[in-house]
């Protein structure tokens, strides 16, 4: 855990999208004796407005989609969303099924991606402090916005090269601990290959 | 009379890890009438066996549910094998009947956990799921998976459990139990958790049977039934089994059957594995399905139906499977006409809903 980022206590909220309940007990499970999370100030809140981090289980569909993007416009900036386990990504399993539009970033932006069916708890560990890392870019981003408005060419650029270092920082963190989302498929196709 | 007023609950709710949306029909502080709409979480799981070979089947079914995903599995499997006229060897049959009783044992605890959370006992729910992982690591174990298998495949099971491993969970399982009863006693002794739950939610016996309730809900209320009785799943015959009942009908008979449940679970495995013969667990399976079969299965939460029908190619025509929750949602609204409204969470929690099971 780099202590650096937590400059304060992150609050979670959890949505189950389509999710066959894998990823949302392992969710749990990250927060209970065992993983623990809340140790480093992690709670999960059962409110969207006091939330940092939108963990997102599940695939999208047209049922849902509207309380997703709801859940994510009641979040106040800066926010991130982590797309927990492989449905959350692209469907996963049920891709095929007629009612599963695809992983959550078809309806909102996904800030990291946790693979895995169901995806463990370390992993979804790992996305959240790697989120906490995009958060921090964010709020350095806004930060900066608010403190440089004296000169208009620099505001520009200074607004740019912050939102520069957030996509770099998320081009850094948007990848999953092991693989990018296309190697993932690429992978998944040739096991389906063989 | 007061006016009424409709509160929205869910789909996203602090007590709901899955969503459901109920409107609550108010007078004051009363819950006159609640309006379920599902359909959150549908898939159109039993569309996608058209595109997916029977074999692949298992996979896609065990995923219905993560919390009895195991159920599922062998739900499925042995509902193809009946379609297939096969029968599989008995150390499968006794190897399938462990791992269901281990996963009754980690539904129940994490029911227990959430439980807790709902009526706000929040180091009570910590404590369950402290438990829990020492169940999934057993799982993880011998499975190599903590929520989702794929141990089961047509035909018997994907891999042996060696004798060792399984006298070592037995250990562990026995290991546990006190644990188990120190925090099942704060269930049932704690005041502060029977005020929550003693006469809240009634359902008589005979709501329960007109309404059609199915598992510990059906079973609090006094009903003995239990489709491990039937034996037609399983090894519960050999096993000498007998089903936990509870009078009185309210929230806290429920959570004393599923306390028992799993003690009776512990001891279940505990004889199997006295009992477990040596052999094969695998055999070849034929193709194609042909053929057509039925079998329903006591999961955690209740009765599940799982059907399967052939075409003589190696797709299956029809999978077809019914589940606890979709069958004690009309008891659920039965007891929340007249609750107060601060008793909403602990009533719809106290059926054990799975609402990913309800909507495939
Ligand atoms: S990724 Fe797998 S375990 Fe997680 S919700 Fe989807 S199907 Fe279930």
């Amino acid at each position: 855990m780099s202590a650096a980022y937590v400059t304060k206590s992150p609050w979670v909220v959890h949505y189950d999208g389509s999710s066959c309940n894998g990823c949302d007990i392992e969710v749990l499970a990250c927060l209970t004796p065992g993983y623990d999370v809340e140790r480093f100030g992690i709670i999960n809140c059962g409110n969207p407005k006091h939330a940092d981090v939108f963990l997102v289980t599940g695939s999208v569909n047209e049922q849902n989609k509207g309380i997703v993007k709801q859940i994510y416009e009641q979040m106040p900036e800066p926010k991130v969303v982590v797309a927990v386990g492989i449905c959350a990504c692209s469907g996963g399993i049920f891709k095929d099924c007629y009612n599963v539009m695809g992983g959550v970033d078809q309806v909102i932006p996904v800030d990291a991606y946790v693979p895995g069916c169901a995806a463990r708890p370390e992993a979804i560990i790992d996305a959240v402090v790697k989120g906490l890392g995009v958060l921090q870019a964010k709020r350095d981003a806004m930060v900066n916005k608010v403190e440089a408005p004296a000169e208009e060419a620099e505001d520009a650029k200074a607004i740019e090269a912050a939102e520069d270092a957030v996509t770099e920082e998320k081009k850094a963190v948007a990848v999953p601990p092991i693989f990018t989302m296309a190697e993932i498929k690429v992978n998944t196709m040739d096991f389906l290959k063989k | 009379m007061a006016k009424r007023t409709i509160v929205p609950f869910g789909p996203q709710h602090p007590v709901l890890p899955e969503p459901i949306h109920l409107d609550l029909v108010l007078e004051d502080e009363t819950v006159v009438e609640a309006i379920p709409s599902i359909g959150y979480i549908h898939r159109g799981l039993e569309k996608l066996c058209e595109i997916k070979d029977f074999e692949q089947m298992v996979y896609v079914v065990e995923r219905i549910c993560g919390i009895c995903s195991f159920g599922h599995g062998w739900g499925a499997c042995a509902s193809m094998e009946g379609a297939l006229g096969i029968k599989i060897p008995e150390r499968a049959e006794y190897l399938r009947t462990i791992l269901h009783e281990l996963g009754r044992v980690h539904s129940h605890l994490l029911w227990l956990g959430l439980m807790a959370d709902a009526f706000g006992f929040e180091s009570l729910f910590y404590h369950c799921w402290r438990i829990r992982e020492t169940v999934l690591d057993l799982f993880e174990k011998n499975t190599g998976g903590r929520v989702v298998f794929s141990i089961c495949k047509p035909g018997g099971m994907r891999k042996d459990i060696s004798n060792e491993n399984l006298q070592e969970m037995v250990k562990v399982l026995n290991g546990l139990k006190a644990d188990i009863k120190e925090v099942t006693d704060t269930f049932i002794q704690d005041a502060s958790v029977k005020n929550r739950m003693t006469g809240v939610g009634v359902l008589t016996k005979e709501e329960a049977m007109e309404l059609c309730a199915v598992g510990p809900t059906v079973r609090g209320s006094g009903v003995r039934q239990d489709i491990r009785l039937t034996g037609d799943h399983g090894v519960y015959k050999e096993l000498g089994f007998e089903p936990c009942v509870e009078e009185a009908g309210d929230c806290m008979a429920r959570t004393v059957v599923r306390i028992r449940e799993v003690f009776q679970s512990i001891e279940l495995i505990e004889k199997a594995v006295e009992m477990i013969p040596d052999g094969p667990v695998d055999m070849k399976v034929p193709k194609k399905v042909e053929g057509e079969f039925a079998i329903r299965l006591e999961q955690p939460r209740g009765e599940a139906f799982y059907y399967a029908k052939g075409q003589g190619t190696k797709f299956l025509k029809r999978m077809r499977v019914r589940t606890p929750t979709n069958i004690n949602i009309p008891a659920l609204v039965k007891m929340l006409g007249g609750a107060d409204l601060a008793d909403v969470p602990v009533l719809v929690l106290t059926i054990d809903p799975c609402i990913s099971c309800t909507e495939r």
